[in-house]
């Protein structure tokens, strides 16, 4: 009897042992500090874990510090998949790197409530006018920037020349319209008109998110943002009118479990391989397409290859030519040794480093290295964004995430049944709203 | 110091048995305590607030999202799905893997080479059964080109009429990722099966052909119910198995579309964790850990104990 008794006391003793030891992981470590000169290591967390980018960094990195001897770095590249579980678990452990990459808006919002991202306002105010829009994209209402661009992202329509030829069109739709009636010749010429990377859902939001920055004006939409709601009337008549272009039924067969970036079967790979005529997508999907077709036949597709920006929607209340967009860029941790870790972000953002970064097939934040751009079609999106009235912020990331997720679901659901009402987006983003 | 030799040797003694479960019991204890009591109190924990996982715990709300979760539709449907996988499992599966195990049971040619067959789907990885089966599934384009294996055998064998978007159909969705699990498991079942079926004594079937039972009363009064602790078994893996559905379906449709193939799991990772609603995501888990619990006690109480009171025996009698 006796020995069961202590049995339990020991198994209790463990049981407190197991739980002190799991608790005493999660202690925090030390922090740094420097001067401008000290010598100092900046540890640097990115999802350009591979290929051209991930290049283009470590030779920003040389250069910098070829420049500035006394900064070296420690680059850690992380999967991009793998990104949001792991930075969410720093900053919540309070180990956060000193720079680490940012998605902007509303998820950078998220991650400033953990009080470990710098305001690196006062460091950059000397500089950072010459990126332009991208600056307000980020800025919050009392003008701190928690994170620097470092490209610039646009939606727009990315299309086939010669399918366009061959269906009979001439020039690209500027209208809705002329969309719709180009979207009628293509079927008509057994070609699908637009290819759609439903089963990601967040491609179709960019079909919805367009219609709202049509029917909307930018302060009706900075409103709802601020306010986690969608309850403008405008945001429902975007609604009514993604049911009416779904109606004319212009995407690719079984597009609602089609991948937007995944295999030859995605979106991105049917309108490579010239099975589909458009995509709706941001700028990287030249870049996506590529990877996903023969090296030998690239060139040709890219002289294939055009771009024009989303159509005018005739009688909507909003602009007609903003731009759907955002950036990635870097974010500071408060624990970073300043100024060498804004001045790090400043140097990322001057013309030779741009130049590099656009050698990656991504698009400059600064528009002085805009000469790098080489794609035609990728040209003509970049000057279309900078002379564009404002570059509206993806909805799903202007929202707090769990709104913009909502909203995202919601799309690709009105997607898979356009007989439902389309104010079940609306209703769908504001009950997510009132739960953040 | 023979004298502390000799007193540590009868304190081992008098406290063997304590020093064997530290021994024994230690690690283990420690590693559940760990990595399964603790995670699910600070689960249920975390549930109880309305927090993004951005800075400390905050938001206190009670059981507020419990409530919310068990209100809502699409949590409700993700449950629905997972029953009517379970549902299927055990009117389809269970009567297809004990025919054939029935079948690799006799002596035949290539018994041993239809064992590792029917074997092999369960020894793939679910993430490489998912990547298989897209490009089976695949859809073909506008022109008629293209098309995964599945369609093109179909339209050959003049069955072109039946090929449907078996992924891209919110309504048929969930049956096509049932016919991929059940190609998955399937094979379990079976090895699970025949090696129950090798534990029934030849005798009884010896016995019964010479009083002239034919093979159908074999398999009814002798075979099955002396099969019955396995089929038990079975159907307590395949039920929890069944509550916990998601690599497959992550990586195939990520629970759509339209939420068609939307399971518990995959609904607690979509609308608590990647939508940073750590709370609620949290408070979900805790749901599903509950009703898994609370299924297998009450089969653990009611249906397995049977089995541990030698079904075998009064079975025969």
């Amino acid at each position: 009897m006796r020995s069961i008794r202590n049995t339990r006391k020991y198994a209790a003793v463990a049981i407190v042992a197991a739980v002190a030891l799991s608790l005493a992981a999660c202690g925090s470590s030390g922090s740094n500090s420097g001067s401008s000169n000290a010598k100092v290591t900046l540890t640097w967390w990115s999802n350009a874990n591979a290929g051209p980018l991930y290049s283009a960094f470590q030779t920003i990195m040389k250069n910098y510090h070829a420049a500035h001897p006394n900064v070296s770095f420690s680059f850690v590249p992380i999967q991009n998949e793998d990104w949001d579980t792991k930075i969410q678990v720093a900053l919540q452990g309070h180990k956060v790197p000193d720079i680490f990459f940012q998605r902007g808006s509303g998820y950078m919002a998220a991650q400033v409530k953990s009080g470990e991202l710098a305001n690196l306002a006062p460091y950059v105010s000397s500089w950072i006018g010459e990126i332009g829009t991208q600056k307000q994209l980020w800025e919050n209402s009392s003008g701190q920037l928690y994170g620097i661009p470092y490209d610039l992202h646009a939606v727009g329509f990315w299309y086939r020349k010669d399918l366009f030829t061959r269906a009979g069109i001439t020039s690209t739709p500027t209208t809705l319209p002329e969309l719709n009636a180009d979207v009628s010749k293509l079927k008509a010429s057994g070609i699908a008109p637009i290819a759609v990377g439903s089963k990601d859902q967040w491609p179709d939001a960019f079909f919805y998110d367009y219609f709202v920055v049509r029917e909307c004006s930018k302060s009706t939409i900075a409103d709802a943002v601020k306010a986690d709601s969608a309850s403008a009337s405008c945001f429902t008549k975007a609604g009514n009118d993604l049911q009416s272009f779904m109606a004319t039924n212009p995407f690719q067969p079984s597009f609602l479990n089609t991948p937007s970036q995944v295999g030859a079967g995605s979106s991105a790979g049917l309108v490579a391989s010239g099975q589909a005529a458009m995509e709706l997508q941001g700028d990287w999907d030249p870049s996506v397409m590529q990877a996903l077709v023969p090296a030998s036949t690239w060139t040709a597709d890219t002289t294939n290859l055009g771009w024009f920006p989303f159509p005018a929607v005739p009688g909507a209340a909003g602009n007609g030519q903003a731009v759907l967009g955002g950036a990635d860029g870097n974010s500071c941790s408060v624990k970073a040794p300043e100024p060498a870790c804004a001045d790090f972000l400043e140097y990322i953002d001057s013309p030779p480093a741009q130049k590099l970064i656009v050698g990656s097939s991504l698009l400059p934040a600064n528009p002085a290295a805009s000469s790098a751009v080489t794609l035609g079609a990728d040209l003509q999106e970049l000057q279309y964004t900078k002379t564009a009235p404002y570059v509206q912020e993806y909805l799903d990331l202007a929202y707090p995430t769990n709104v913009g997720n909502a909203l995202d679901a919601a799309v690709a659901n009105f997607f898979a049944k356009p007989s439902q009402s389309p104010s079940s987006i609306v209703t769908a983003i504001n009950s997510a709203g009132a739960q953040s | 110091m023979r004298r502390f030799l000799g007193s540590l040797r009868r304190f081992l003694h008098v406290h063997r048995k304590f020093f064997e479960l530290v021994v024994l019991l230690g690690p283990p204890l420690l590693l559940f305590v760990a990595f399964v009591l603790v995670p699910i109190l600070i689960s249920a924990y975390y549930g109880l607030f309305n927090w993004t996982g951005y800075g400390p715990v905050s938001g206190f709300q009670g059981l507020h999202n419990y409530k919310l979760a068990l209100a809502n539709p699409l949590f409700r449907q993700s449950l629905v799905h997972n029953v009517i996988i379970a549902l299927l499992s055990l009117v389809i599966q269970l009567p297809i893997s004990i025919g054939i195990a029935l079948l690799l049971n006799r002596r035949m040619r290539g018994a041993s080479f239809l064992r590792v067959a029917v074997f092999a789907p369960y020894v793939v990885s679910q993430a490489t059964t998912a990547v298989l089966w897209l490009l089976l599934l695949e859809p073909e384009g506008l022109d008629g080109r293209g098309g995964g294996l599945v369609d093109v055998l179909m339209k050959e064998v003049g069955l072109g009429s039946v090929v449907h978007p078996w992924l891209a159909d919110p309504t048929l969705v969930l049956y096509t990722m049932f016919v991929v699990l059940t190609w998955q498991f399937i094979g379990f079942g079976i090895i699970l099966l025949l090696a129950g079926l090798q534990g029934i004594p030849h005798e009884l079937h010896e016995a019964a052909s010479i009083d002239g039972a034919s093979a159908w009363q074999a398999i009814r009064h002798i075979t099955l119910p002396l099969l019955g602790p396995t089929i038990r078994i079975w159907i307590f893996l395949s039920m929890i198995g069944s509550l916990q559905v998601f690599d497959l379906v992550w990586i195939m449709t990520l629970g759509g579309p339209a939420n068609g193939s939307q399971t518990m799991v995959s609904y607690m990772i979509f609308y608590g964790f990647r939508s940073q609603e750590y709370g609620y995501g949290s408070a979900v888990a805790v749901i599903l850990f509950i009703i898994s619990f609370a299924f297998a006690y009450l089969y653990q109480r009611f249906a397995l104990r049977r089995d541990t009171e030698g079904a075998l025996t009064r079975a025969v009698q």
